[in-house]
């Protein structure tokens, strides 16, 4: 397999990957947001784990061309971005303590697989497999959902992180300017699954239930039967029966127990749950929603709330290489979102593999423009251009293109407003 | 000319017209002269009222009945305005004290945000007061106008709005007004969704608002607070406030249990068994999942680690203390001081900004805190009742009391069922003398060690055996990959010896 990657190779990988792969030109012009606000590159920090676990904060970079060759240098095993700060981040020794602050930074979104241990049966921690991949669609389906519809944003990347969860970075102006309050406000408005590992039951619903409960169900419904019980058999085995029989009502559970030694096929025995769930609701006053508590509590997306309260909290960054698996942290086309496979991201052995094989046809299609610039920048700067575009990273970086062409137009209706503004002095 | 005019307009009546309102948003500060006596008494009132607000959000169910009923005798007592009805002379104490508090107040982050806190809970106490009239007229005189939807858009999305609040009902929708105003504004009912978002916008219904009055108040008196900081050398320069001032501020709070007198005179060896006396149910938790799983999360391990600095625990002890636990779990003692022993002395205030971190407040492990996926630190908020009810029957607390515990519990008054908890495992009731209100997890070790005859048995643990082993864990950790705990980190010899190296290859 070309596609094998051995961590031991990272060192000999890097230095090809940023010096010819890595799309800086791209990853610039996200982060100057079309220069609206002065310093925004600037100010903004970087930090890099290099070899060793060793782990570098306060990075920052006056310009792209800086920030190229300060990675070609430093050939970081990952890059985390942070946030934009008062001050340029590579000299906040030198700021008077506390007038040193983070300002801005995108309102981000962490899941990741491990918190879902307790409702997965085939892999735990930081495995994955197509099946449980589900979890991440659905998180996806419900977070974009409610951040467009109900915060109503509307430029979010979502990034795969190259290993077992998905990052979603939320990058409206709004959203960049939001304190540290409105975002934790915002995580627990969207967080339902509650407590601990001690806690059996992780959702409550209470009359009425919100509209964006409801929202969320209709999308949980979509994926559960082919998901939870199929994929995940989770009304099959014994053990898992009982996880969820803990779920409802003493006396439920009971006739439930009942029912369920004379029908082994799940799909029944879900509708046999959502019977006695009809049943309950005709009869109590109130409350009594579990088996929409059942499919919330398997299927729901758990947000690592912490990422995303802190202003200052830093965040893997897209394109970054995740050190243990190889694989590159590429942007994710939703309108594809279901048939995204996690293992079919490319790995930086193979990306730096592909730069290798001989020069197809499309070397013979490009030959023509390239003659236009002669000058020596002119030339490197397209073959950078084009060698990732021979690899397979090319697709998401395509995505990432137009991504920021969605943003770009938001950009240019700022900047026209400001110059208006300066026009009438 | 027209200067003079205004000021005579204004001169007859001042008092009558400035305090004509029975609530104010203390938009302009009192113009008057007062004597240097009422000055201080105004202030130490004030400051009176605001500790019995801080005190009763506490011990009490904000807005039940005693909440209400203890608000109202300390406003009696301290002469504060109360009841709406109360005249002028009342209403200019309350004008006056809030400003001179926030000269007070307005020093320090800690100072301020206690001060918003308590000013914003009175204000809403108050705010609640009023009849539906006053607080519109409030709303009108202070010129804070909303947006209400038309009646259109409130049909279209009735079904939304009915579902999206308690208080509102088929009946009362018709007649009910909802004010529009971006999320940002109404973040309380954001973070419980008991508000319909919808594109950025939050519905309110009129009956919660005083949520987006309070935010008001909220950013101007945190605005107000921060243009006062400024101009405070002004004041300081005046001898005869300065002093006062400083003592004002300094009286507030009480303990933030950072004030180590006791470093040491906890032995490693009597966790355990204080564990089991003396913590509060949401640290003997913490423990108990330390000593099974040999592992907590980031979250755990300030909150316990901070804890236990708080109870004397030094920073060689808990170097200790950690590293012993962690290496019979899956964490190897190399692992160990890369990635936790960096954040056991940033605790202790030798890493990174070296801040002294104070142990976390009741108030705090509840709001920040909320324990997460595989977290175990739950502020006595364990799983299913019933599984709390375990607990408590194997910590041999009597039947009823485990019922008046889970009630408390049930109606999230979790320091107050932990309060029940203290009275009820150390036989002490709450109408006696050795009552406190807790607020603190310290203070609840603290109490509980005075009211256990404790801190005599406390001994110096000899100091060879500690020194033997803190000489692996200090040293040089120079990797702490969990980039939360890494305030700022000083490697920039270490980065250029990579730069040449890397350079080189």
């Amino acid at each position: 397999m070309p596609s094998d990657y051995d961590p031991a190779c990272l060192p000999d990988l890097l230095p090809l990957y940023y010096r010819r792969l890595f799309p800086f030109a791209q990853y610039y012009r996200w982060l100057s947001y079309g220069g609206v606000q002065k310093n925004y590159f600037q100010n903004r920090e970087f930090s890099f784990t290099l070899k060793d676990d060793i782990y570098v904060r306060y990075q920052s970079f006056s310009t792209q061309s800086e920030l190229e060759k300060e990675m070609q240098k430093m050939n970081p095993y990952k890059i985390d971005i942070g946030a934009v700060y008062s001050h340029r981040p590579s000299q906040h020794n030198t700021v008077k303590s506390g007038s040193f602050q983070a300002l801005e930074k995108e309102l981000v979104f962490d899941i990741d697989m491990t918190d879902y241990d307790d409702v997965r049966s085939c892999c735990s921690a930081a495995d994955i497999c197509s099946k449980c991949w589900t979890l991440m669609t659905i998180a996806i389906r419900i977070l974009d959902r409610a951040l467009r519809e109900d915060f109503g944003f509307q430029h979010l990347l979502w990034v795969y992180s190259g290993r077992r969860g998905v990052h979603c970075w939320v990058c409206d102006e709004a959203a960049r300017k939001l304190s540290a309050a409105a975002r934790s406000a915002v995580a627990e408005y969207l967080s339902l699954i509650k407590g601990g590992e001690e806690m059996v039951k992780k959702v409550i619903l209470t009359d009425p239930i919100h509209p964006f409960i409801r929202e969320s169900l209709g999308v949980v419904k979509q994926y559960f039967p082919q998901y939870a019980l199929h994929d995940q058999d989770i009304l099959g085995r014994k053990e898992s029966v009982d996880k969820i029989l803990a779920l409802v009502p003493e006396d439920v559970r009971r006739e439930l127990q009942q029912l369920f030694q004379n029908e082994r096929r799940p799909e029944q025995r879900w509708s046999q749950i959502k019977d006695q769930a009809k049943k309950k609701q005709a009869t109590a006053k109130k409350g009594q929603h579990f088996e929409k508590e059942i499919m919330l509590q398997y299927c729901y997306p758990r947000l690592d709330v912490n990422v995303s309260k802190g202003v200052n909290h830093l965040l893997k960054s897209p394109f970054s290489v995740h050190p243990k698996t190889g694989r590159i942290s590429v942007p994710m086309e939703l309108k594809d979102l279901d048939k995204f496979d996690p293992f079919a991201v490319p790995t930086i052995s193979l990306i730096c593999e592909e730069l290798d094989r001989p020069k197809a046809d499309d070397e013979d299609k490009k030959s023509g423009d390239t003659k236009e610039k002669e000058n020596e920048n002119g030339v490197t700067e397209k073959r950078k251009n084009r060698d990732y575009k021979r690899t397979s990273l090319a697709k998401y970086v395509k995505c990432f293109d137009q991504f920021l062409d969605g943003m770009a137009q938001s950009w240019k209706g700022e900047l026209l407003r400001k110059s208006d503004l300066q026009k009438e002095f | 000319m027209q200067f003079i005019n205004r000021k005579k307009r204004l001169v007859p009546n001042p008092k009558t017209e400035l305090y004509a309102q029975p609530l104010q948003f203390y938009g302009q500060p009192p113009l008057e002269n007062i004597s240097l006596s009422e000055f201080e008494s105004f202030a130490v009132d004030r400051l009176k009222l605001l500790k019995t607000v801080e005190n009763l959000g506490v011990s009490y169910v904000k807005h039940s009945e005693q909440y209400s009923k203890k608000m109202e005798a300390e406003f009696k007592t301290l002469n504060f305005p109360y009841r709406t009805e109360d005249g002028a002379e009342k209403r200019r104490k309350d004008h006056i004290s809030h400003f001179i508090l926030r000269l007070a107040y307005c020093q320090t982050e800690d100072l301020r945000r206690w001060f918003i806190q308590q000013e914003v809970d009175l204000f809403r106490y108050r705010f609640n007061d009023l009849t539906s009239k006053q607080k519109l007229d409030f709303l009108h005189k202070n010129n804070l106008q909303y947006n209400t939807i038309s009646v259109q858009e409130k049909n279209q999305l009735k079904e939304k709005l009915l579902n999206s609040s308690y208080i509102v009902s088929g009946v009362t929708l018709e007649n009910e007004d909802f004010y529009k105003v971006p999320f940002q504004d109404a973040l309380d009912l954001v973070r419980a969704r008991k508000v319909y978002l919808k594109d950025g916008y939050a519905f309110i219904p009129h009956n919660d608002i005083v949520t987006i009055v309070l935010n008001d108040f909220r950013t101007r008196l945190s605005k107000a607070l921060a243009l006062t900081a400024r101009s405070l050398p002004a004041v300081h320069s005046d001898e005869r406030l300065q002093p006062l001032l400083n003592h004002l501020s300094h009286s507030y709070l009480g303990q933030d249990y950072s004030i180590q007198k006791n470093v040491g005179k906890i032995s490693l060896e009597q966790i355990d068994s204080l564990a089991g006396k003396s913590f509060p149910l949401c640290m003997r938790q913490l423990h108990q999942a330390l000593r099974e799983n040999h592992h907590l999360r980031h979250g755990g391990r300030m909150q316990y680690g901070l804890f236990l600095k708080g109870i004397g625990l030094s920073l060689e002890q808990a170097l200790q203390f950690w590293r012993m636990e962690f290496i019979r779990g899956k964490v190897d003692a190399d692992k160990f001081d890369k990635a936790y022993a960096y954040g056991i002395r940033h605790m202790f205030g030798k890493e990174g900004k070296r801040a002294d971190y104070t142990p976390y407040s009741c108030m705090k492990v509840i709001l920040s805190n909320p324990p997460g996926q595989g977290d175990y630190h739950e502020k006595l908020t364990p799983p299913l009742p019933e599984l709390l009810k375990q607990k408590l029957q194997f910590y041999k607390v009597s039947p009823s009391g485990v019922n008046q515990i889970l009630e408390l519990v049930k109606g999230m008054h979790y320091q107050l069922a932990c309060q029940k908890y203290f009275e009820l495992t150390h036989n002490v009731s709450s109408d006696c003398d050795s009552a406190f209100s807790l607020s603190h997890p310290n203070q609840y070790f603290i109490e509980s060690q005075k009211v256990l005859g404790g801190g005599k048995e406390m001994k110096r643990e000899t100091d060879t055996s500690q020194r033997s082993q803190e000489n692996p864990a200090t040293r040089g950790s120079s990797a702490a990959p969990d980039p939360e705990v890494i305030e700022s980190q000083h490697l920039a010899e270490m980065t250029e010896n990579l730069e040449t190296f890397f350079e080189d290859a």
